[in-house]
């Protein structure tokens, strides 16, 4: 192990000839020299340019609206608003992050009674060029009725709380209210005897925090181009992290069939959950239904901010106890976060995550999902998990510090294993956070001596993991080469993994296999790249169909040489006679029958539709050192070193881009990011100048450790990777900035002024105290 | 461990143990934990259904079974084998 990037394996004994190693990008070359068509790259003859009009008020009540004078300006092809899109009755559908109803979905893509945050959509014009439509915007005449807002989400449970939705009663209470309220659900987890646990603890510390919605911030606006023909056929080009779930929404909000819409995707610069959902799409889809003719939108980063979804804010209590040898005796939370305008904050994955770390006979977690006068919140890596397991492993931090254990130590003592039951149900089969922790202890990151003004913070963190709906073609050259064709838009790297997996399964030459993200005419449906799934998942699938091209040249093979099929096996890309006894053949490669396919039975084509089950949870460990700036407030991130069980790190640099940038966006959100909301409701800080994420600049070379504990379910024994490195950022900076300046911040983010505030202050205490 | 309230198991079957969690729980009576003679997926929603009709239309989205640890989505026809530990969970997605 080396003080740089580095990789521990616990198995995989089998001798890998490509997963497991460092290769070129496949979509590399396109990338560095501008080629590759991201989502606001394509443009047709005829094109229209779409702009949206949004609400300047965060809550108000749209009494008329007279698109007449917009849709008679020369240059204005099509003006839609509501009216254009389906209302949707109540219909739970799953949707990258969570359950979503079509009746939210369809009016957060545009207002129909309410305009529920500044930004949302309440009409759209599609024009000849980008300058008329924006005149046309302005020739929208609505008329709002304005009401009271609210944007915190303690202040929305008050019971004289502006009500965002009439209809909406609290789930999961007994008995069940009367009357509507901002609390769309409540949700529960238990086991053992809480009471009892706390009373067996020697240290109880409970302590309240608060964390700001933070946004996804990728690079690359949301942007399509819609082409919708007279007789109700339609083409969409998008930037997404799911192009057939793009596809599914938007023909239920359109009223059209499924196979009448053929949705690509583009390269993608960015989605981290964001584009799991819809917002321009059906609009530009509605627009160029109207117009008869291709309509192009592109958000402003301004519209990115004020419209789309960032991830909850939220206000917990976190209560845990523990005895004088270090074993936790009861860990309890109360999480409270806003979803935005519309019910689905991740409010119910951030109670599963809060304790998962741990084996606690113990625990609780209660959380409450609350809507705001704010865009909807949208995923964000292992949404709900950084918020809940920030609060949680602070305390555990604190915990140890009282007991004056080491963190690490005290994390294992107490540490999930195999066979640990957890707090949403389940035991758990191998994982790594053990072997994670072991990693941190024995680091040389902590030989590194500390000075003044400066600490060192550690911090777990826990996702789950999905698989879900995956296919793949292999497509065999006459030439024998492979096209590989799949479902999920790279954006981590998935790609190029999932090409070496095929390579590996057919022997070939990774040169030789070439993949493709195929629209959702060329394949079966493919769920979304998110929950961690792409490279486990379709690469299952790819798995599947490079056996099934297997089998097929095995059956050729056997025909030519007139034997069983059984008699034939399929070893480093060549078929071959099983034994001597099958008779004394000469090998044939991967090539040979692939130029033989067309007399053998025609083209070669290895196909694969699986639910991929059993995908393995990943465990992480972040140590970071920082130094506090006293006389500023600034916390400068000095080390930075990310250890995560990867099950088997297929593309070991992906794996470590993973890592270093879930570390980066953590440190954004840990520092720096938030929304800051005026009185009046609205959004100040709506772009990159103001809301300030991480540049390079700001941070040192995240070093990494891979850990390889293999996923028993898969065959080379893959754990999802992307979300676990977002996780336990937020808390290690914390428990980092603690040890520096002897506070305790229960509050994100740790911006310079708060930090400058919380020194003065804790000054002043010490000099009154002295007196 | 304190339990929740159990479904009477039938003597000298083959059984596999059902639980309960998160929010579900509050559709069953007070009862989280059952023993249940199934073989997949679609056989315990239809069993558990018809024993608590409140229970079944949650059934139907947002649910994940794990059996024996490993975690299963949208899979009616995943084999639960004698002697399971099948917990019923929220649905997990992503980002």
């Amino acid at each position: 192990m080396t003080d740089s990037n580095s990789k521990s394996s616990a198995g995989n004994a089998k001798s890998l000839k490509w997963v497991g190693t460092h290769q070129v990008r496949p979509d590399g070359v396109d990338k560095v020299t501008g080629r590759a068509m991201f989502g606001a790259d394509m443009h047709v003859p005829n094109m229209l340019i779409g702009k949206v009009l949004r609400s300047p008020h965060p809550h108000a009540r749209i009494v008329s609206m007279d698109l007449s004078k917009a849709a008679a300006l020369p240059g204005v092809k099509a003006v839609i608003n509501k009216d254009d899109i389906c209302d949707l009755p109540s219909e739970m559908v799953p949707a990258g992050e969570m359950m979503v109803n079509y009746r939210d979905i369809t009016r957060n893509v545009m207002a129909r009674e309410k305009a529920l945050y500044e930004g949302h959509a309440v009409a759209a014009v599609a024009a000849v060029s980008e300058s008329v439509a924006r005149k046309a915007l302005s020739l929208i005449e609505v008329e709002y009725e304005v009401l009271p807002h609210v944007i915190d989400v303690m202040d929305a449970l008050e019971p004289d709380a502006p009500l965002l939705h009439d209809h909406l009663i609290t789930e999961g209470v007994d008995p069940a209210p009367t009357t509507p309220s901002n609390v769309a659900k409540r949700v529960e987890f238990s086991r053992g005897d809480l009471e009892a646990g706390f009373a067996a603890a020697d240290v109880v510390v409970e302590r309240e925090f608060v964390t700001k919605p933070v946004h996804q911030g990728y690079i690359e606006p949301h942007a399509c181009l819609a082409s919708v023909t007279r007789d109700g056929k339609a083409e969409l080009f998008c930037t997404t992290q799911g192009h057939f779930v793009v596809r599914g929404h938007c023909a239920k909000l359109l009223g059209m069939d499924v196979s009448k819409l053929r949705v690509t995707a583009s390269e993608i610069g960015g989605g981290f959950g964001g584009k799991t959902v819809v917002y321009l799409e059906p609009l530009a889809l509605a627009l160029s239904r109207k117009a008869g003719k291709p309509v192009k939108m592109v958000m402003t980063r301004e519209e990115v901010f004020r419209a789309t979804g960032p991830t909850s804010g939220a206000h917990m209590r976190i209560k845990m106890g523990a005895t004088r040898d270090g074993r936790i005796t009861a860990a309890d939370a109360l999480l409270h976060y806003q979803a935005g305008a519309f019910p689905g904050s991740p409010v119910q994955p951030g109670c599963m995550c809060a304790f998962a770390p741990y084996d606690l006979e113990n625990a609780r977690s209660v959380g409450y999902d609350v809507v705001t006068n704010r865009p909807k919140v949208a995923a964000y890596r292992a949404p709900g998990a950084p918020i809940a397991e920030f609060a949680a492993e602070s305390v555990v931090d604190e915990l140890a510090h009282k007991l004056g254990i080491d963190p690490i130590e005290f994390r294992l003592k107490n540490a999930a294993r195999e066979g640990t039951q957890t707090l949403y149900g389940p035991k758990l089969g191998p994982v790594g956070l053990v072997a994670t922790l072991e990693a941190a202890k024995a680091h040389e990151h902590l030989k590194t001596e500390l000075g003044p003004n400066q600490g060192r913070g550690v911090a777990s963190g826990f996702w789950f993991n999905i698989g879900g709906e995956s296919c793949a073609t292999i497509n065999v050259g006459e030439d024998g080469t492979a096209h590989l064709v799949i479902g999920t838009p790279d954006i981590g790297g998935s790609r190029a993994s999932i090409a070496q997996m095929a390579a590996e399964e057919l022997g070939i030459d990774l040169a030789k296999v070439h993949p493709h993200i195929g629209d959702t005419a060329s394949l079966g449906y493919t769920f979304l790249t998110g929950g961690s799934r792409a490279t486990f998942a379709t690469g299952a699938a790819a798995i599947e169909a490079a056996r099934d091209v297997i089998d097929k040249m095995r059956e050729r093979v056997a025909k030519l040489w007139d034997i069983p099929v059984d008699a034939v096996v399929w070893e480093d890309g060549y078929a071959r006679p099983a034994s001597s006894n099958a008779g004394a053949f000469e090998p044939m490669s991967f090539a040979e029958i692939a130029a033989k396919a067309n007399k053998t039975g025609g083209p070669l084509v290895g196909h694969a539709a699986i639910n991929a089950q059993g995908a393995g949870p990943s465990f992480g460990t972040h140590l970071v050192d920082v130094e506090v700036d006293p006389e500023t407030g600034h916390v400068e991130i000095l080390r930075y070193t990310a250890i995560q069980d990867a099950g088997k790190a297929v593309h070991p640099g992906y794996v470590e881009g993973q890592m270093q940038g879930g570390a980066v966006q953590g440190i954004g959100w840990a520092l720096n990011e938030e929304y800051v909301y005026g009185e009046d409701g609205k959004l100040q800080n709506p772009g990159f100048l103001d809301y300030r994420m991480p540049v390079c600049s700001d941070v040192p070379m995240i070093n990494t450790v891979i850990v390889e504990v293999p996923n028993p379910t898969h065959p080379y024994g893959v754990r999802g990777v992307g979300e676990t490195p977002i996780v336990p950022p937020m808390a290690a900076i914390a428990n980092a900035v603690q040890r520096a300046t002897g506070i305790r911040f229960n509050e994100l983010p740790m911006s310079p002024p708060k930090v400058l505030a919380a020194i003065d202050a804790s000054r002043a205490a010490m000099a009154d105290a002295a007196e | 461990m304190r339990r929740g309230r159990r479904w009477p198991t039938p003597p000298n079957e083959v059984v596999a143990r059902i639980v309960l969690n998160g929010n579900l729980r509050r559709y069953s009576g007070g009862v989280s934990e059952f023993d249940l003679e199934v073989v997949n997926v679609r056989q315990l929603f239809v069993q558990l259904g018809e024993r608590h009709p409140e229970l079944a239309p949650h059934l139907e989205e947002g649910i994940a079974v794990a059996i024996d640890g490993e975690i299963y989505q949208d899979a009616l026809f995943a084999d639960i084998a004698p002697d399971s530990e099948v917990h019923i969970i929220p649905k997990i997605a992503g980002g």
